[in-house]
């Protein structure tokens, strides 16, 4: 077997890559679930049924594949340009504590107009995600500290920062007055004025999170292929020596990719407590792993911001019924085994991309050939 | 003959905390040692925190459902973890090795398949492995009858059998590199693949071999919480360590001896919060500031490494990332 490199890239190969390997992790995932002793097929009837065409499941699976969304166009902004961030976990984290904190704030002061909260939620969740997200990119634009690392260490910290605010202390974000509250660590709800409205859709009901996504993603999009900044983040990203010389601003660049990495992800955590949780449950937020999904979403959609709105419908879909089946014949982790596979899958069928493949005679004979024109 | 041991001592919070650095920072050093195996072969496998999940799980697996007797199931779990390790290092050695694929895209792909979301939650769920205490755990043996000594006795001579495999891997894999033939050919890929193989060096199979090694190493560090920290399976309960080893590998400079010293010292970080819960200090400090202490000392030292001194990234091998591809070199 030989690799060639091919010169350009079939368009085919573009929709192919993704669609076959999809394909070839719900094959391999049969295997798993086979080895485990579970049957393939009943497995995946109940998880397409729970997760797209159950009674309500669609308007469950828009619920939760919006902060995946979210997350997805977050790793993508920063992802193309080879940044590293996989602090999306955190960041949401981040616009989750400020969306609902606003919410509160706003809630005890007499604000009673549904459109100021969301503008205050998505604006604090935006700031608190890219404050959170510019630490570790001034640390990469000034230190040259590696990003990977310093981004997923903050998210274990705004991890544990869920568990002071709700567990461990008196903060605002906790609820001291109800019965429940009293008996057993709860975070104070959000006004019924507060909590965002949906668009139904038929019998499906939309989360304006989900249009406020679609909305990011355009803009993400724009910004990314349709400016001076996108080429110049474009620049960055395949070589950093010639967008020295060409006289651009690296960390400018790096520290604002970061902050739009980490404002995008924090407005999926505002926009997580408007539309679905509407208080800060530290356990339901740090179980989701709406971060991590996002990475998966955004390397699946090639970190094209318009790819991630569907495959993160997809696997949004996925972990939703993942949630829903959770239980004795159907484990945990399930979902997150199949969107390592899927990944792993889109990773290898990259080569088919950038390569083509010989094998056998011929392979020898365009070996041969080669030899003769050297 | 009067007694050596000054009392008190050795419960001084001092040596306390030292020989609790030394067992929390053992799985560091394990996963550390694998993934300096691995990347001084030019791979970088981010997927570390996902294989000591699976290494985890699976080493516990088999203490609960082998019956050898105490030390025989302890050993045979450790050798189920390191395959399980090895097999999770497998599917990345294929992927970036044989097919090329972007590493660090790859090793977060394992972290999600393998980490406390994937494989190895899927696993502990499907073998109904949570809630019960290990059968058999590690626990400290006192080899030279020393371990009253003041001071150095807890410290060093009042530890498990896990501590004790970690000083012989650090010695081996140490002489290893420096000494032997197959440790310098090792060098000599992650430095100059395409030298190395003009040499007659094969650079594939050291690089699939070391990457496995590597997740075997993870695989064994997961154990060490599985079976000697916490010791059950809760579901990622690695909480982290995998990450804090991929960092320690870069404060080390990619040394076996300085990986000993830095898997302590986090050791130390990791292990204070609950000596200090234990004495009832500090209780006015919220938990969480201590819990914290491990991940943003983390940021700090490599903020440390980073800048400074240390800037051109001291013994990094050269080819750390970068795919070897004969025909286009």
């Amino acid at each position: 077997m030989r690799f060639e490199r091919r010169l350009d890239q079939p368009r085919w190969l573009m929709v192919a890559v993704p669609v076959g390997s999809i394909v070839v992790a719900f094959g391999l995932m049969a295997v798993v679930l086979l080895v485990t002793g579970h049957s393939p097929i009943a497995t995946y009837r109940r998880l397409f049924d729970a997760a797209f065409f159950a009674n309500g499941a669609l308007t469950s699976t828009l619920v939760f594949c919006t902060p995946i969304v979210f997350t997805g166009l977050a790793a993508a902004a920063a992802f193309r340009m080879q940044l590293y961030n996989i602090g999306g976990e955190g960041q949401f984290y981040f616009g989750a504590i400020a969306g609902v904190g606003i919410a509160l704030y706003l809630g005890d002061h007499g604000v009673q107009s549904t459109p100021v909260f969301v503008v205050a939620m998505v604006a604090a969740g935006m700031l608190a995600g890219a404050a959170w997200g510019a630490i570790p990119g001034i640390l990469r634009a000034f230190f040259k500290t590696n990003e990977i690392i310093t981004s997923l260490m903050l998210n274990y910290v705004a991890g544990l920062l869920l568990t002071y605010l709700i567990i461990d202390s008196k903060s605002y974000w906790r609820d001291l007055e109800s019965f429940e509250g009293q008996t057993f660590p709860l975070g104070k709800s959000i006004s019924e004025e507060a909590q965002w409205p949906s668009w139904s859709l038929g019998s499906v009901l939309v989360p304006l999170g989900f249009g406020l996504a679609i909305v990011v993603a355009i803009v993400l999009w724009f910004a990314y292929s349709r400016t001076r900044f996108g080429f110049e983040l474009q620049v960055i990203g395949d070589s950093q020596q010639t967008a020295r010389f060409a006289g651009m601003r690296l960390r400018r660049k790096i520290l604002a990719v970061m902050c739009i990495s980490g404002g995008i992800a924090g407005i999926g955590g505002a926009s997580y407590e408007g539309d679905f949780a509407y208080q800060i449950d530290p356990t339901g937020l740090q179980s989701s792993f709406f971060g991590y999904t996002g990475i998966v979403v955004a390397a699946l959609a090639r970190f094209n911001p318009i790819a991630v709105v569907p495959i993160g419908f997809l696997l949004g879909g996925l972990q939703n019924a993942g949630f829903t089946l959770q239980g004795a014949d159907f484990p945990s982790g399930l979902v997150g085994v199949m969107q390592g596979l899927i990944l792993f899958c889109a990773l290898g069928a990259e080569v088919l991309v950038r390569y083509r493949l010989r094998f056998g005679r011929r392979a020898v004979r365009a070996d041969r050939a080669a030899e003769a024109t050297s | 003959m009067t007694p050596l041991v000054a009392a008190g001592v050795n419960d001084s919070f001092l040596v306390l905390i030292l020989a609790s650095a030394v067992l929390y920072g053992t799985p560091l050093l394990f996963a550390a040692l694998g993934e300096l195996l691995t990347e001084r072969s030019g791979v970088l496998n981010l997927g570390v925190e996902g294989m000591m999940l699976v290494g985890a799980v699976m080493g516990f697996w088999a203490v609960q459902s082998l019956d050898a007797g105490g030390s025989g199931s302890l050993a045979a779990a450790l050798v189920v973890a390191a395959v399980a390790g090895a097999l999770m290092a497998l599917i990345h050695a294929f992927l970036v090795i044989t097919l090329r694929a972007n590493q660090i895209v790859s090793g977060l792909a394992l972290t999600i398949f393998a980490g406390a979301a994937g494989l190895s939650s899927y696993l502990g769920d499907d073998l109904d492995l949570a809630g019960e205490p290990a059968k058999h755990s590690f626990s400290s043996i006192d080899v030279l009858g020393l371990g009253d000594l003041p001071v150095v006795g807890p410290i060093v001579f009042d530890q498990s059998a896990l501590v004790y495999l970690s000083w012989l891997c650090v010695l081996v894999i140490g002489v290893y590199l420096a000494r032997t033939r197959p440790g310098l050919d090792l060098r000599a890929v992650g430095e100059s693949p395409a030298t190395a193989d003009a040499m007659g060096i094969g650079v594939t199979l050291h690089r699939y071999l070391h990457t496995l090694a590597g997740g075997a190493l993870a695989g064994v560090g997961g154990a060490c919480f599985s079976l000697q920290i916490t010791p059950q399976w809760v579901n990622g309960l690695t909480g982290g360590a995998g990450w804090i080893a991929v960092a320690l590998v870069i404060f080390a400079f990619w040394r076996p001896d300085l990986c000993l010293v830095g898997a302590y010292l986090f050791g130390a970080f990791s292990a204070l919060p609950l000596l200090l819960q234990a004495r009832g200090w500090l209780t006015e400090v919220p938990a969480e500031v201590f819990n914290s202490l491990p991940y943003v000392m983390t940021i700090v030292v490599l903020v440390a490494v980073s800048s400074g001194a240390a800037k051109r990234r001291l013994g990094a091998p050269a080819a750390l990332g970068v795919p070897y591809v004969r025909e286009e070199r």
